[in-house]
């Protein structure tokens, strides 16, 4: 029966979604009006989520599937607005920093409403500057680099990605360690403080520009790399050396 | 006492005995021109050799430390210089002790009887300048013998050949509680989902093989547990040895989706070679190397919440050898 309404509410939505071109129409500056042209086909109407790939096709015929959004709060909504992670084009995919289609005052608008359809946790405000870069980096060694190596490069599990955080805000990194976007797990706050949570940024901040000792970064992911360098001029090296040894006797 | 004595005198015969060997082709018009003999260069060449087994008797004993600092550049070093001196003692001979002479000629073709005789009169006195060939065959084979004992002597390494026993040993048994990093207890209320706990038995080396564990929580209804297991997971609270059955890394990844309907489901992944397993079907091998799944441990909750264990772990812990399926943990005696 719910769903029945669920449906009928999505075909009520429809006329206004299908003429809510991006960044045109009447409704589109409100975040009601975004979120019907940009997310309703996917995470429903008020946010009650596509669960079941048998039901109805949403608006503009796309096959939408998506998490409920109520109670995610404005903490979640940000994050996966300023990272460009939504909207998703395909919902199989998995989502990727990019350039938000929005500007500032639509993802604000839009976080307001997506923050309005239910009671959740809003937006943190995290201070790496009290934190200690050399606990962050004992902690982001602990808790973050299995995954996201430890110069925060980004790396690789089964069936997914874990990205680069060099682009990362602050406030992403407080956001993501809370939420656990897409494959990564949550860290509540009995596993990393909000202290814990600032040194951590600081690491990472740290982390965007660090010193590289050698004169070079090559990639700055690990001794594979190092090592086919090193041995590229231990090669020509090597080479000099066989043609000193070799070279004949001049009579 | 008279072994010692031959011995010396052996060694003094090696060591300074010079003899100038009737070649074999000298009824023959010499091919190749003769050359003066080198002692010093013998010496250096000698000496070059001595010193790369002693590099490589280096290597092994820098091996043989437990706890030495900055042991791998150490390591790098001794090995290198084995290479490097033998390097050395090959460009000498090959500069200064053998005959070099450029030929216009072809070589003689081998296989025919005298053009055989050709070629070893050719390698013959080639080798005509060098006065103690065996002094320094010995050398050779000291530096050879070195260099190729310090490649073999990590092998120990592999483990104790005989005894195994104590890999079989956990420090999990009935009732031992489940703390986390800083020693604190685990309480079952404090274990949310969608995130990975690692805990360690109480009063046990964290270093030791059995004793970390990775805990993760899920709604009951999700684990499909095997019969006789059902009751070792309270309130959906799951354990599994943190060491891959694999090669033995720590299982640092966990992944959760988001949202079910469209993510891969839950694993916990070992950051080597991307083992993936299942925990909510008893750590089952989904993806990648391993050949058993992580050994479950059971758990139990007392009665002021605290997640205790049930008993030992479901399987051996640890990396897999021959035979592991058919051990059991067992605690230390």
């Amino acid at each position: 029966m719910r769903r029945a309404l669920a449906a009928g509410a999505v075909a009520l939505a429809l006329p206004t979604a299908a003429g809510a071109q991006p960044g045109v129409g009447v409704n589109a500056k409100t975040g009601e009006g975004l979120y019907a042209a940009y997310c309703l086909s996917c995470h429903g109407v008020d946010g009650s989520g596509v669960t079941s790939t048998s039901h109805p096709r949403g608006v503009l015929d796309l096959e939408g599937l998506g998490p409920p959004l109520e109670g995610v709060g404005a903490r979640a909504a940000d994050f996966y607005l300023t990272t460009g992670y939504m909207p998703l084009a395909n919902p199989h995919d998995q989502p990727r920093r990019k350039k938000s289609p929005f500007d500032d005052h639509e993802i604000a608008a839009l976080v307001a409403y997506v923050a309005s359809l239910g009671k959740g946790p809003g937006v943190p405000h995290p201070q790496p500057q009290r934190g200690d870069v050399s606990s962050g980096l004992s902690l982001f060694t602990e808790h973050c680099a299995g995954c996201h190596q430890v110069d925060a490069e980004g790396g690789y599990l089964t069936n997914a990605v874990a990205p680069p955080l060099l682009q990362a805000t602050p406030v992403q990194i407080a956001e993501a360690v809370r939420i656990g976007p897409y494959l990564m797990p949550k860290f509540p706050a009995n596993q990393i403080s909000d202290a814990q949570l600032n040194s951590i940024i600081a690491y990472v901040q740290w982390a965007k520009h660090p010193d590289d000792p050698g004169g070079w970064s090559i990639g700055r992911i690990g001794p594979v790399p190092e090592g086919l360098v090193t041995w590229l001029i231990a090669a020509v090296a090597l080479l000099g050396c066989c043609l000193v040894i070799g070279r004949r006797f001049q009579r | 006492m008279s072994a010692i004595r031959r011995w010396a005198i052996a060694l003094g015969v090696l060591l300074l005995g010079r003899k100038q060997r009737q070649p074999r082709f000298a009824d023959r018009a010499r091919i190749v021109p003769p050359g003066d003999p080198d002692p010093r260069a013998e010496w250096l060449v000698l000496l070059l050799l001595l010193a790369a087994a002693g590099a490589a008797v280096g290597f092994i004993v820098f091996y043989s430390f437990n706890h030495l600092a900055h042991q791998t550049q150490y390591l790098g070093l001794a090995l290198g210089l084995a290479f490097g001196f033998v390097a050395a003692a090959l460009v000498v001979v090959g500069k200064r002790l053998v005959v070099t002479e450029e030929l216009e000629e072809d070589y003689p073709l081998p296989g025919h009887p005298t053009s055989q005789e050709e070629l070893e009169q050719l390698v013959e006195e080639s080798g005509d300048r060098f006065t103690r060939k065996r002094l320094l065959l010995a050398g050779a084979g000291a530096a050879g013998t070195a260099i190729g004992a310090a490649l073999v002597v990590p092998a120990l390494s592999l483990g104790p050949l005989l005894d195994t026993g104590a890999f079989y040993e956990t420090p999990w048994r009935r009732g031992v509680r489940l703390v986390d990093g800083h020693g604190k207890p685990l309480l079952l209320d404090e274990i949310e989902r969608e995130t990975f706990y690692t805990a360690y038995a109480q009063g046990a080396d964290k270093e030791l093989l059995g004793s970390p564990i990775v805990v993760v929580r899920f709604e009951p209804s999700q684990l499909d547990l095997p019969a006789q297991r059902r009751d070792w997971a309270p309130g959906g609270v799951v354990a599994y040895s943190k060491i891959c059955t694999h090669a033995g890394c720590a299982i640092a990844l966990f992944r959760k989706p988001t949202f079910p309907v469209v993510e891969p489901g839950p694993a916990l992944i070992c950051p080597c070679h991307y083992s993936t397993f299942d925990p909510t079907r008893a750590a089952k091998v989904i993806f990648g190397p391993a050949g058993r799944p992580l050994p479950q441990l059971p758990l139990a909750v007392d009665s002021s919440g605290v997640l205790r264990a049930a008993g030992n772990f479901s399987g051996p812990v640890g990396p897999s050898w021959s035979g592991v399926r058919s051990k059991r943990p067992r605690n230390p005696s």
